[in-house]
């Protein structure tokens, strides 16, 4: 099932010709056929969730944007997609823009914003071309401007280029970088939908999310509502990586057992090299990996599926969450330490610094991981770990914080001889990796919660 | 220290995306004009010169410019190769490319080559994941890297450089 990429493969869909030939912008000629408040109802209607990470029903979104008169709104796109694993934006920004495009002149009008930013990370910057020739050629056809298709409503997009901060993720952090300055998260409440980008109701939707909208307008939401699995509705976009046969974007109905998604040939295609599967980060680089043993099944010994609820199922102790859609693969050669200690420099690199839970508790647990994986750790350090990544979480105005701590913890819970290994065999540990040990073994399902 | 007039007409273009009064908006896309403009690094006066631009404080910009890890706040080579060394990339070797990059250069990481060619930048995540291990130079991305594709990058970037000389 395909609505995303339905016609990602035709020759020149990115440029208008070829987009409009293969059903382009019905959406918004079926739009203004409807009202504002007509459209947000649509949406809601389709079960659509915020594609960025959190999960969040766009619909409600969109209905909590205050309306208060003579205050003009506006709508952001967050393309600043910067968690580690995350490309499938990138994706469609790339080589269907107009999707994009077409998604953002629904968007605008079912809110009422006459100017909707694209904020894009500062590494795309040829995507920042795409995207801007993109809203040329449609404002050259009347999508875009001044009274579009007669309905009196204006609307412009612009493109924003970021400069390299993963923080500017979170909305409120965007909204700040989009005022010029930096990316430091504002505390909520006020949302976005009251007082957001210049102190004006703003939504902050995701790149994704934003393109779903084409396809709800399209087919109907109650249509789109019947895809997917219970509360996953419609289609998500995957972004594979790590070590598998086929890295790349895929698009699914949710309806795929991880099993399935992993190893068959049209999705994964199976583990590279001929190697095992050791573990998964199904959703982005912040949700909780998981042993193969628990990916695949579930605690309770049932099929773990690819989908909002299935993927966490379990909670933190057995379960992850599907998160951003940024599925990394680890087969049994890599190294959970090592890996789990590039995430720790990372968030520590990406803290805004504002709160010092995280500030300085994403610094001690790089320094602590670089210790174990060279081979410096102490038996303690783990339990420090442990500890400094409980006293980060929760405790920060943004989720950075937790995102920083949620990989630490899960690392731990679930490979902690892997860990223990590292500090009890300082010279051997430089030589060779942990291994499999017993993570893919299916009988080996911890009862226990950590 | 002046942008060119083609820049500066960009400038004015971008200044008038943003409702009257929130010209400060412009401040991140202009620091990247001017990244470009002056030598691929940001010094006092040219922040200054954009702080004029907006009229705005200097530390309005100084605390940008300090913010965000695409701006360079010394100079840097005419080449600055950014590898990503995230988890993903580095579960397909992006260790390996980097201390590679250094051996060949002879540099360190964030050090720049003597001839002023090529700096080696450490990047967190670029978000090309799935085509591991990767860079970012100048405005685009150079994927599935190996040891072979890091030597033409760099007989190709000596070529261009020699041509522009």
């Amino acid at each position: 099932m395909k609505l995303l990429l339905e016609h990602a493969h035709v020759e020149g869909i990115r440029y208008y010709d070829a987009y409009r030939k293969n059903g382009g912008y019905r959406a918004v000629e079926k739009a203004f056929k409807m009202t504002p408040d007509e459209i947000v109802e649509e949406v809601k209607k389709s079960g659509l969730r915020g594609r960025g990470g959190a999960g969040f029903p766009t619909g409600m979104k969109w209905s909590f944007l205050a309306k208060p008169e003579g205050i003009p709104r506006h709508l952001v796109c967050n393309a600043d997609e910067s968690e580690p694993g995350t490309f499938k934006d990138r994706y469609l920004m790339e080589f269907i823009p107009h999707l994009l495009i077409e998604g953002l002149i629904v968007s605008s009008f079912a809110l009422g914003s006459n100017a909707t930013y694209i904020y894009i990370r500062g590494e795309y910057a040829w995507i920042v071309d795409i995207l801007e020739q993109a809203i040329t050629e449609a404002k050259n056809n009347g999508w875009l401007g001044k009274n579009i298709l007669n309905s009196g409503f204006d609307c412009e997009i612009y493109v924003q280029r970021g400069a390299g901060a993963y923080i500017c993720g979170e909305e409120t952090a965007l909204i700040e970088s989009l005022e010029g300055k930096r990316g430091n998260p504002r505390i909520k409440p006020p949302f976005p939908a009251i007082q957001g980008l210049w102190m004006r109701p703003t939504v902050v939707n995701n790149v994704e999310t934003l393109a779903a909208v084409v396809p709800i307008m399209n087919i109907g939401g109650e249509a789109y509502s019947k895809i997917g699995v219970g509360r996953s509705t419609g289609t998500k976009l995957l972004s594979v990586c790590g070590n598998v046969k086929k890295p790349g974007i895929y698009e699914i109905d949710m309806t795929q057992s991880v099993e399935e998604f992993i190893f068959s040939d049209e999705y994964c295609g199976g583990i590279a090299n001929g190697k095992k599967l050791k573990a998964c980060i199904p959703g982005g680089s912040s949700v909780p990996i998981l042993p193969a043993n628990l990916l695949l099944k579930t605690a309770k010994g049932e099929t773990r599926y690819m989908n909002y609820e299935s993927l966490s199922d379990g909670g933190f102790a057995t379960g992850s969450m599907m998160g951003s859609g940024g599925f990394i693969v680890f087969d049994e050669d890599q190294c959970v330490v090592r890996h789990t200690m590039t995430l720790a420099r990372f968030y520590n690199h990406e803290s805004c610094g504002q709160c010092s839970p995280c500030r300085e508790g994403t610094g001690w647990m790089y320094k602590i991981l670089k210790n174990i994986e060279y081979g410096k750790g102490k038996m303690s350090d783990i339990d420090l770990l442990w500890d400094i990544q409980r006293k980060i979480e929760g405790n920060t105005i943004c989720p950075l914080g937790d995102a920083a701590a949620w990989p630490v913890a899960a690392a731990i819970r679930h490979f902690r001889d892997e860990f223990e290994w590292h500090v009890l065999n300082p010279e051997e540990s430089q030589k060779r990796n942990f291994g499999l040990a017993h993570y893919a073994d299916p009988i080996h399902v911890p009862t226990e919660t950590a | 220290m002046k942008f060119s007039e083609e820049k500066l007409n960009k400038a004015k273009e971008i200044i008038a995306r943003y409702p009257d009064g929130k010209q400060k908006s412009a401040l991140i896309p202009l620091l990247h004009l001017a990244q470009e403009e002056f030598g691929g690094w940001l010094d006092v006066p040219a922040m200054d010169y954009v702080a004029g631009l907006l009229n705005i404080l200097p530390i309005e910009v100084y605390e940008v410019a300090t913010f965000y890890s695409m701006f360079n706040l010394k100079p840097v080579g005419k080449y600055i190769f950014e590898v990503c060394r995230t988890g993903p990339c580095m579960l397909n070797g992006s260790d390996d490319i980097i201390e590679y990059i250094k051996e060949k250069l002879n540099i360190r990481e964030g050090e720049t080559t003597p001839d002023g060619l090529f700096t080696l930048k450490p990047a967190e995540c670029l978000g090309a994941c799935g085509y591991a291990p990767m860079m970012q130079l100048g405005k685009h991305f150079r994927e599935h890297l190996t040891k072979e594709k890091v030597d033409a990058i760099i007989d190709e970037c000596r070529r261009n450089a020699a041509i522009n000389n």
